[in-house]
């Protein structure tokens, strides 16, 4: 199985379309970095708009490597689907297309190892991926803009939320939200790998997971209630974004904040639970599939 | 003739006790007056609905007439701009009002003299300030200013060794906030399930700062309020 | 000998559609065993299900006395195989694609029996080039490479020679020809070209719709005394006359216009005796019954359900 592991990683390695993904994301942190750099308070003016004329507030400060990495992985965390998709949508069709699928399996390699091998190596590459944001949107941001306490801006239903959490409390929750996000982008790994099964070229799988993604993404934002009670619960898309769960701090009746504390962790786990569970029904599903498949490419 | 008496008698008590309000908001003013800087350490805690900020460590800085700024020196800090009124001359300096006795009061366990100031001006943005005086030790330990712009303050103070100077230990600054709403769109938040209803809108903001280690009259340099 | 691959009652359906039917034969040890057939017979299919590719509707199959489907790994492990265009890693080398196959195939790689296998089909000069910068018939000799680097017992080989062109066909038989020869390999050999496999086949099966038509010794069922002649005169009647009341009227097919089936060696003394007779040739064209009879796969329907009965 490790030999397997390795054989995957390898040929992941080789393939230029693995690059575009490190690629694409050092572009967008890129862009965003200089963005902020060259004009951040026009955001930071944007986002306070309506608690300016209340509060003073250190505005220098406020742009530091900790906020613009959370900014980044606002917005980042919607694309990267897509660059995992790129990746993982391509395990078997990719393989289907090239006509590599019908010698691998005429190997003596089970297809359970096999499907458990692909997931596993898109895991990997989502696992890669991550650090890879981590390294070019904390760690770079912390270099260029410094550390400092962070800001946190929020939307919870019809209200809107502050938070401000004291730099000795800030790294923590980033580790925990890449770990919560790589069990997020794993579930789409997985969604790709299913798909892929079916298709004997990846752009078919890559289409439909994004579609699949930006379709249930959209539902998840609608906020109607009938949609909030019977169909959110059900989507996938409404846990991917979880992560930030880390970065809402828990409070004391006094509304300060404490802490190290989580305003909700037993939604997080919740969250997390629902996450790990897709990831095992979609898992099987593939293998019960994959097993069962006509390889005709 | 009795009648007379007593109208006089009630006309001069009534002034008398003007004479008073203004005599005592001279005298609390003097105290005030003693101070031209000073520089002190505080720890402010926040509680406004729609911000979630922790105790902060700041730095209080004051001089005449009216410059201040609390500052926090090793990250941010939400500061009321309304806050500013805690710079208590900023309420009872000038003469542009006419002060009022409204009696007496009880804070906690001290009893207090009420007065009320009118400004005179009438395009003033502040309508009437409230101020509850300890007249044994000239300080204000209360004040309720409204605006007319700005909603309502209200200033509690508890004193302790710089009482002689007119300095609170303790500082509680109420008041009006607004809702606080972020541009739509911008972020995808993460939905826990919990109760999105509007949470009850409480439209009173505290900020409460509690002081230690005044430095006092040894000079603060004008670049720190820029 | 010993039968290497059995295969009995083997079907497979695609719904309505059955892609192979009832399929039953035997490759024994040894055998450079021909698997003929039109495109669409059905001998993908049955090659596939020999790989566990496809699911069998029915029937069993026992590769080296084992069942296919409970021994898999084990099987697989002793089997190379090249699958129509053996596609190969694009992005990756001669090398990297080599190894890889080989690993999964479960040996100890070194990089001596990676050269030695790029040797022998001639790619270890190019062993660093991208495949995909390969043209076909390197392509293929590096699909054959992968099949052989773990020295299988078996090698199938589907349809090997599509593509190639006329060196790489010669190639490709000379190779397999010294791997049964001198690697003493059964080798399964899938083709659409009866020229192609009774050159190098020693036994073969035709397959039709999905079913067996016929499964025999190269030797036997090409034999010369199946050997079709046919005959155009200038006068079929009286030819056909002076025939049946000669010496070669045993041969003579009742139905068809002058055709005789005969022992090729005796083609010359036919037509000597023809001449002798003076009968007008336009034309005497011999043709091994089985070409015949696969030939007429795809023009006369009704002669090849009369050759199957």
């Amino acid at each position: 199985m490790w030999r397997l592991l390795q054989i995957e990683l390898f040929k992941i390695s080789k393939r230029p379309r693995t690059y575009i993904a490190f690629i694409a994301i050092a572009a967008i942190v890129s862009i965003f970095q200089f963005a902020f750099k060259a004009d951040g308070q026009s955001y930071m003016d944007l986002m306070m708009q309506s608690a300016k004329e209340e509060f003073t507030f250190d505005r220098v400060q406020a742009i530091n490597g900790y906020f613009m990495c959370y900014i980044i992985l606002n917005t980042l965390l919607i694309q990267v689907p897509i660059l995992v998709a790129l990746i993982a949508a391509d395990s078997i069709s990719g393989e289907a297309n090239m006509g590599t699928l019908r010698l691998l399996l005429s190997k003596p390699v089970s297809r359970t190892q096999l499907i458990i091998v692909k997931f596993a190596a898109a895991t990997i590459f989502t696992v890669f991926l991550l650090l890879w944001m981590a390294v070019t949107a904390l760690l770079l941001s912390i270099v260029i803009f410094g550390t400092g306490d962070m800001l946190v801006f929020r939307t919870k239903g019809e209200d809107s939320q502050i938070m401000l959490i004291t730099q000795d409390d800030v790294m923590w929750r980033y580790y925990a939200a890449f770990a919560y996000a790589t069990v997020a982008l794993t579930v789409i790994a997985a969604l790709s790998l299913l798909l892929s099964i079916f298709a004997e070229n990846s752009i078919g799988p890559i289409i439909a997971t994004v579609c699949i993604v930006i379709v249930c993404t959209i539902i998840s934002n609608i906020n109607v209630p009938v949609i909030d009670r019977n169909i959110k619960p059900f989507l996938f898309t409404s846990y991917l974004v979880g992560w930030k769960g880390f970065f809402y701090i828990g409070t004391r009746p006094d509304g300060s904040t404490i802490k190290g504390s989580l305003e909700n962790w037993p939604a997080i786990r919740k969250s997390l639970l629902i996450l790990l569970a897709h990831i095992g029904v979609i898992v099987g599903a593939s293998v019960l599939v994959f097993r069962r498949k006509d390889i005709l490419s | 003739m009795k009648l007379l008496i007593a109208v006089i008698l009630g006309f001069c008590g009534a002034s008398l006790q003007a004479q008073d309000a203004d005599g005592l908001i001279k005298k609390v003013k003097a105290k005030i007056d003693l101070v031209n800087n000073y520089e002190a350490d505080g720890i402010m805690k926040t509680n406004v609905t729609f911000l979630k900020v922790p105790e902060a460590q700041v730095k209080i800085y004051f001089k005449k007439p009216n410059l201040l700024r609390i500052k926090n020196e090793k990250g941010i800090s939400f500061v009321p701009k309304g806050a500013v009124s805690i710079n208590l001359n900023s309420i009872v300096s000038g003469s542009q009002y006419t002060a009022i006795d409204a009696g007496y009061d009880n804070i906690g366990s001290v009893k207090t003299r009420v007065i009320k100031l009118l400004p005179t001006d009438d395009n003033a943005d502040v309508v009437l300030s409230t101020l509850y005086i300890d007249e044994a030790s000239l300080v204000i330990l209360k004040a309720k200013t409204t605006t007319r712009e700005n909603g309502s303050y209200q200033l509690e103070m508890i004193y302790g060794k710089y009482i002689g100077y007119g300095l609170p230990d303790k500082l509680t600054f109420t008041f009006n906030t607004k809702d606080y709403k972020l541009p739509k769109g911008v972020t995808f938040d993460f939905d826990d399930g919990s109760n999105n209803q509007p949470a009850q809108k409480n439209k009173n903001g505290k900020a409460e700062i509690s002081f230690s280690n005044y430095t006092i009259n040894k000079g603060v340099a004008d670049s720190i309020f820029k | 000998m010993a039968a290497i691959i059995q295969v009995t009652n083997l079907a497979k359906n695609y719904g309505d559609f059955t892609a192979v039917n009832k399929l039953s034969f035997t490759v024994n040890e040894g055998d450079v065993y021909g698997f003929l057939g039109q495109n669409g017979a059905g001998k993908s299919t049955t090659i596939r299900m020999l790989l566990t590719l496809i699911k069998p509707t029915a029937g069993s199959i026992n590769i080296f006395g084992k069942e296919l489907q409970h021994h898999r790994s084990e099987i697989l492990r002793q089997t190379g195989a090249v699958i129509e265009r053996p596609d190969l890693y694009k992005y990756l080398s001669a090398y990297d694609n080599l190894s890889i196959f080989a690993k999964m195939s479960g040996i100890k790689v070194t990089r001596k029996l990676l050269m030695d296998q790029l040797q022998l089909v001639g790619l270890d000069k190019v062993y660093n080039k991208k495949a995909a910068l390969f043209s076909q018939g390197m392509k293929q000799r590096l699909g054959i490479a992968v099949a052989l680097v773990h020295d299988p017992r078996l090698i199938i080989l589907d349809e090997p020679t599509n593509g190639l062109d006329p060196q790489g066909i010669a190639d490709m038989r000379n190779l397999i020809v010294r791997l049964s020869k001198e690697m003493g390999k059964t080798v399964v050999i899938s083709s659409h070209l009866l020229s192609e496999i009774e050159q190098i086949a020693t036994r073969m099966i035709i397959i039709h719709k999905g079913e067996k038509v016929v499964e025999g010794s190269v030797d036997e069922l090409l034999d010369p005394a199946h050997t079709l002649v046919d005959i155009q005169t200038t006068n079929d009647a009286a030819t056909r006359q002076l025939l049946e009341t000669s010496r070669w009227k045993i041969f003579l097919q009742p139905a068809k216009p002058l055709q005789l089936m005969m022992n090729k060696d005796l083609v010359p003394a036919l037509i000597s005796e023809l001449v002798a007779g003076n009968v007008q040739l336009l034309s005497v064209n011999s043709s091994h019954s089985l070409e015949n009879y696969f030939l007429s796969l795809t023009t006369q329907p009704g002669y090849v359900e009369a050759f199957a009965n």
